[in-house]
C-alpha cells in the first residue's frame, strides 16, 4: 500500500515539474528563445533549428505555433502581450498589426545596429512595414505582393498585350466577352480590405489620411474620386457577373481553384499560387498545359496609366517586451532573416523575401521564374493603413463594402467614412 | 448535485416518518438529529460543487458588469475611462444589436420547433422499436450529439460550399438549386444551412429528452384507450403529450437556452456575413476580435439578461417544472 502511495506521489511530482521544465532553461543553462510563429510549410521550424546551431550555445530557438489566419493570430498575441506574457521572445507578425503592438508598448526597442544591419537593402515595402512613427519597430522578415496571373490563351483572344500595364476595366471587359470569370477575393475578411485597399491606393488616395492620429481624430479618405474609382470597379465586377456566383464566399485559394478550371481567366492572388500549381502538376492532380498557359503581370492599374499599388503582405518579426532575453532574441532576428536564410525559405515555402540580395540567387529564380515582377512589385506596393486602430477599419470596411454586388460608388464610401468614423468614436457597435 | 442530495434527504425524511408511525418526542428528536447531520453532509458535498461555481460563474459575471461600466482597450489600459451605461446605450440605440437580436431569436424559434417535432418521432421510434434494434437504434440516433460542433460545422460547409461542395451537384434536380448556386452569399440560404446543421446536430439530445419523458406515460392508460376505441393519433394527442408536459417543456427550455447561444455554426459558415450574426458572435467579435473589453462585457451582460429573461418567462409564465421532468412528481 505505501509502495503505490509512493508511486503514486511520485507520478503527480513528475507530472507537475514536467511542464515547468519546459519553462526553465535549455539544456546546460542555454537561454531558450521562444518564437511564434505563423504556419507554413515548416520553413520557420528550419530557420530555428538552423539558427540554434549556428548560436553554438549562445541561444536556444524554439516555435510555437500560432493560429492560420492572421486575425486570430493577432488575438491571441494581443492578449497574451497585454498579460505581459515573458514567455514571448520573437513573435511573427502581419504587418498590419505592427502599430497596434508598437503603441501598445508589447514590442522592445530596436537597438540602432540592428536596425542598420536588417533594413540594408531591403525591399522599401518591407521597412516602411514595419516601421511606426518614423522609427523601425519590428525586423522585416518577408515580404509578400499580389501579381495579376493571367491564362495566356484569354489574354491573347482578347489582343490584350500583357506587357504592358493593364486596367481592372480591360480585364472586366476581357473575361465577360468571353463568359470566363476573373479571380478576386470577395469574401467578407482581411482579402476584402486587400482589395480594397489596392484599389483605392491606385486611384491616388489611401484608406486613412493621418493613421498615426489618435482614434477620434483620424481621417478616412474614402469619399474621394479615388474611393468611388475603388467602389466603381468593385461594383461592376460584382454585377456585371464575371466575379462569378461565389464572389461573396471567395478567398484566395477559392479563387485559384476557379482560376484552374475551365472559366479561369485573370486572378489577383499571391505568389503561393504558382508553387501549389506546380506541385498539382508534379503530382499530376493539373495538366501541364495549364502551366504553360499561365502568365504573370503587375497588379492591374485603377486609372489608366497611373501606376498600380500592388498590395502588400508578409511577416515582420517583432521581439516582445517582457521576454528575459530581448537581447538575444535580437541577436536570433538578425540570423532569422539573413538574405540566405530568406532565399532558401522562398524557395522552400514560396513566401517572397523582403531582402533584395535573395531575388539574386539562383535557386529562388529557378523556382519562381516571376521574381523579378514579385520583386518590382514589392517596390510599387501599398501597405494597407498603419494605424494601432487597423482592425476597427478593417472590419469596418469589411461590413460596408460588402457583398461586392451592393458596392455603389456614389454611396458606399461616403455610408464607409460615416459608419468607420463612428465605431472609432465609440458611437456604433462595429 | 445540490438537487440530487435534496432528493435523497426527502426521500429517507419521508421514509422514517412513515415507518415509526405515530411521532413521539423521542423519534422527533432523532428525526431532527439526523435531519440536521444529513443537512450537513448535503453541504459538505454539495459545497465544494458551490464554491467552484461561485468561483467559474459568479465571479466573471460580477467582473463583466463591472467592466461593462468602462471604455477599456485591452491593447490602452491607460486609456481606460469610466463611462457608466454609455455602452448599453450605444448599445440599445444601434441597429446591429436589434439586427442580430432578430436573427438569434429566429434561428431559436425554428431551430426548436423544427427539433420537437424530429425529436418527438425519434423518441417515438426509440421507444417503440423492437428490443433486438432498440441499442443500435438508439447509438446511432445519438451519433451526431457526439460530434464536436465544430468539426459538424465544417462538414456542413463544405459540403454546401460552392467551390467544394457536392449539394449542388447531387440535388441539382431540385428547382432553384444548381452549380451557380452560392448558399452562403444570401441571408435565406445561409441561414437554411446553420438551421439544418443546427437541427441535425442537436435533435438527438431533445429526442433522448422526450424518450425519458415518453417512458413516464402510464402504460396502463394507453391500454385503456386504446380499449376505448382512440386512434393513434388521439391516443399521442390525448394521452401521450399532456401526460408528458413537463418532460417537453423542460426539453424546450434547455434547448431554447443552447440555441440562443449559437456560436460555431455561424462562426465557421458565414462569420456573420449576410445579415447572419448572432448575439454571441457580436459578443466575440467585440471582446476578442476589437479588444474593446468595455462594450464587449456590456454585449455580454446584455446576451446573460437575455438568456435569464428567456429561464424566468419559462419557469414562471409556462410552469416549467424542472423537478417533474425528472420523475420526481
Amino acid at each position: 500500500m505505501r509502495r503505490r502511495q509512493r508511486t503514486l506521489a511520485a507520478c503527480l511530482a513528475l507530472a507537475t515539474a514536467a511542464p515547468m521544465a519546459a519553462c526553465a532553461s535549455g539544456d546546460g543553462g542555454t537561454p531558450t528563445l521562444t518564437w511564434y510563429i505563423n504556419p507554413d510549410a515548416g520553413g520557420q521550424a528550419d530557420i530555428a533549428a538552423s539558427c540554434t546551431e549556428d548560436a553554438d550555445g549562445a541561444y536556444r530557438i524554439v516555435t510555437e505555433l500560432l493560429p492560420r489566419d492572421a486575425s486570430s493570430q493577432r488575438e491571441q498575441l494581443a492578449r497574451r502581450m497585454a498579460a505581459k506574457d515573458s514567455s514571448i521572445d520573437l513573435m511573427s507578425l502581419d504587418p498590419v498589426f505592427v502599430a497596434e503592438f508598437a503603441e501598445a508598448g508589447f514590442l522592445a526597442p530596436v537597438p540602432d545596429d540592428v536596425a542598420d544591419a536588417t533594413t540594408k537593402d531591403v525591399v522599401q515595402g518591407a521597412v516602411d512595414a514595419s516601421t511606426w512613427k518614423d522609427e523601425l519597430v519590428a525586423i522585416p522578415f518577408w515580404a509578400n505582393t499580389q501579381l495579376l496571373w493571367y491564362r495566356k490563351s484569354v489574354a491573347d483572344a482578347a489582343g490584350l498585350d500583357m506587357s504592358k500595364p493593364v486596367t481592372w476595366d480591360q480585364l472586366i471587359e476581357a473575361a465577360g466577352d468571353q463568359d470566363k470569370l476573373l479571380g478576386v477575393q470577395g469574401v467578407k475578411a482581411e482579402s476584402l480590405t486587400v482589395w480594397i485597399n489596392a484599389l483605392v491606393e491606385g486611384g491616388g488616395g489611401h484608406v486613412l489620411d493621418n493613421p498615426e492620429a489618435p482614434a477620434d481624430q483620424l481621417k478616412l479618405g474614402l469619399d474621394s474620386e479615388a474611393g468611388k474609382e475603388a467602389a466603381r470597379i468593385m461594383g461592376d465586377i460584382g454585377t456585371s457577373g464575371v466575379g462569378g456566383a461565389g464572389l461573396p464566399s471567395e478567398d484566395e485559394p477559392a479563387s485559384l481553384t476557379k482560376f484552374q478550371g475551365d472559366r479561369g481567366s485573370f486572378m489577383v492572388n499571391w505568389p503561393f499560387v504558382w508553387s501549389s500549381t506546380v506541385t498539382a502538376v508534379d503530382d499530376g492532380s493539373q495538366d501541364q498545359d495549364l502551366l504553360d498557359d499561365i502568365g504573370w503581370a503587375m497588379y492591374p492599374q485603377t486609372v489608366e496609366g497611373e501606376d498600380a499599388r500592388p498590395p502588400y503582405g508578409g511577416i515582420s518579426l517583432g521581439i516582445g517586451a517582457y521576454g528575459a532575453h530581448t537581447d538575444l532574441a535580437y541577436e536570433a532576428s538578425e540570423c532569422i532573416v539573413s538574405p540566405e536564410n530568406q532565399a532558401e525559405y522562398f524557395v522552400t515555402n514560396g513566401n517572397p523575401a523582403a531582402s533584395i540580395a535573395a531575388y539574386d540567387d539562383p535557386d529562388v529564380q529557378d523556382a519562381f521564374p516571376m521574381y523579378d515582377v514579385i520583386r518590382d512589385s514589392l517596390d510599387q506596393a501599398a501597405p494597407r493603413p498603419q494605424t494601432p486602430f487597423y482592425n476597427e477599419i478593417s472590419t469596418g470596411l469589411q461590413q460596408t463594402w460588402y457583398p461586392p454586388a451592393d458596392v455603389d460608388p456614389d454611396t458606399t464610401p461616403q455610408q464607409s467614412t460615416e459608419f468607420i468614423t463612428a465605431v472609432l468614436r465609440g458611437e456604433r457597435l462595429l | 448535485m445540490s438537487t440530487s442530495t435534496e432528493r435523497s434527504g426527502r426521500s429517507s425524511g419521508r421514509s422514517s416518518g412513515t415507518d415509526h408511525g405515530a411521532p413521539d418526542a423521542a423519534a422527533k428528536a432523532a428525526r431532527s438529529d439526523r435531519a440536521r447531520s444529513e443537512a450537513r453532509l448535503g453541504w459538505l458535498l454539495a459545497g465544494p460543487a458551490f464554491v467552484v461555481m461561485l468561483a467559474v460563474t459568479l465571479y466573471p459575471i460580477l467582473q463583466a458588469t463591472y467592466d461593462s461600466l468602462f471604455n477599456y482597450k485591452l491593447t490602452a489600459p491607460d486609456d481606460r475611462t469610466f463611462v457608466g451605461l454609455n455602452n448599453y446605450l450605444v448599445i440599445l440605440t444601434d441597429s446591429v444589436w436589434w439586427r442580430d437580436l432578430g436573427v438569434t431569436v429566429f434561428i431559436t424559434v425554428v431551430t426548436v420547433a423544427v427539433e420537437l417535432v424530429l425529436g418527438f418521432a425519434l423518441a417515438l421510434v426509440m421507444h417503440r422499436a423492437i428490443k433486438r434494434l432498440r441499442g443500435l437504434l438508439r447509438t446511432a440516433i445519438l451519433v451526431p450529439y457526439g460530434i464536436i460542433t465544430v468539426v459538424s460545422a465544417f462538414a456542413w460547409f463544405y459540403a454546401f460550399d460552392i467551390t467544394s461542395g457536392y449539394v449542388n451537384n447531387w440535388f441539382d434536380w431540385v428547382p432553384g438549386i444548381g452549380p451557380d448556386l452560392n448558399w452562403f452569399a444570401q441571408q435565406g440560404t445561409s441561414l437554411f444551412v446553420i438551421i439544418a446543421s443546427e437541427v441535425w446536430k442537436t435533435t438527438p439530445f431533445i429526442s433522448l429528452l422526450l424518450l425519458a419523458g415518453l417512458a413516464q406515460v402510464p402504460g396502463e392508460l394507453e391500454e385503456a384507450a386504446k380499449v376505448d376505441g382512440a386512434t393513434a393519433w388521439q391516443r399521442f394527442t390525448r394521452v401521450i403529450v399532456p401526460n408528458m408536459k413537463a418532460a417537453i417543456m423542460v426539453a424546450v427550455l434547455f434547448r431554447a437556452l443552447d440555441a440562443f447561444r449559437i456560436f460555431d455554426n455561424v462562426f465557421i459558415m458565414t462569420n456573420g456575413a449576410n445579415n447572419t450574426e448572432v448575439l454571441s458572435l457580436l459578443a466575440y467579435r467585440t471582446s476578442i476580435g476589437q479588444l474593446q473589453i468595455g462594450m464587449g462585457s456590456a454585449i455580454s451582460v446584455l446576451l446573460f439578461l437575455c438568456v435569464v429573461v428567456i429561464c424566468f418567462v419559462a419557469i414562471k409564465l409556462f410552469k416549467v417544472d424542472l423537478a417533474g421532468a425528472r420523475g420526481e412528481k
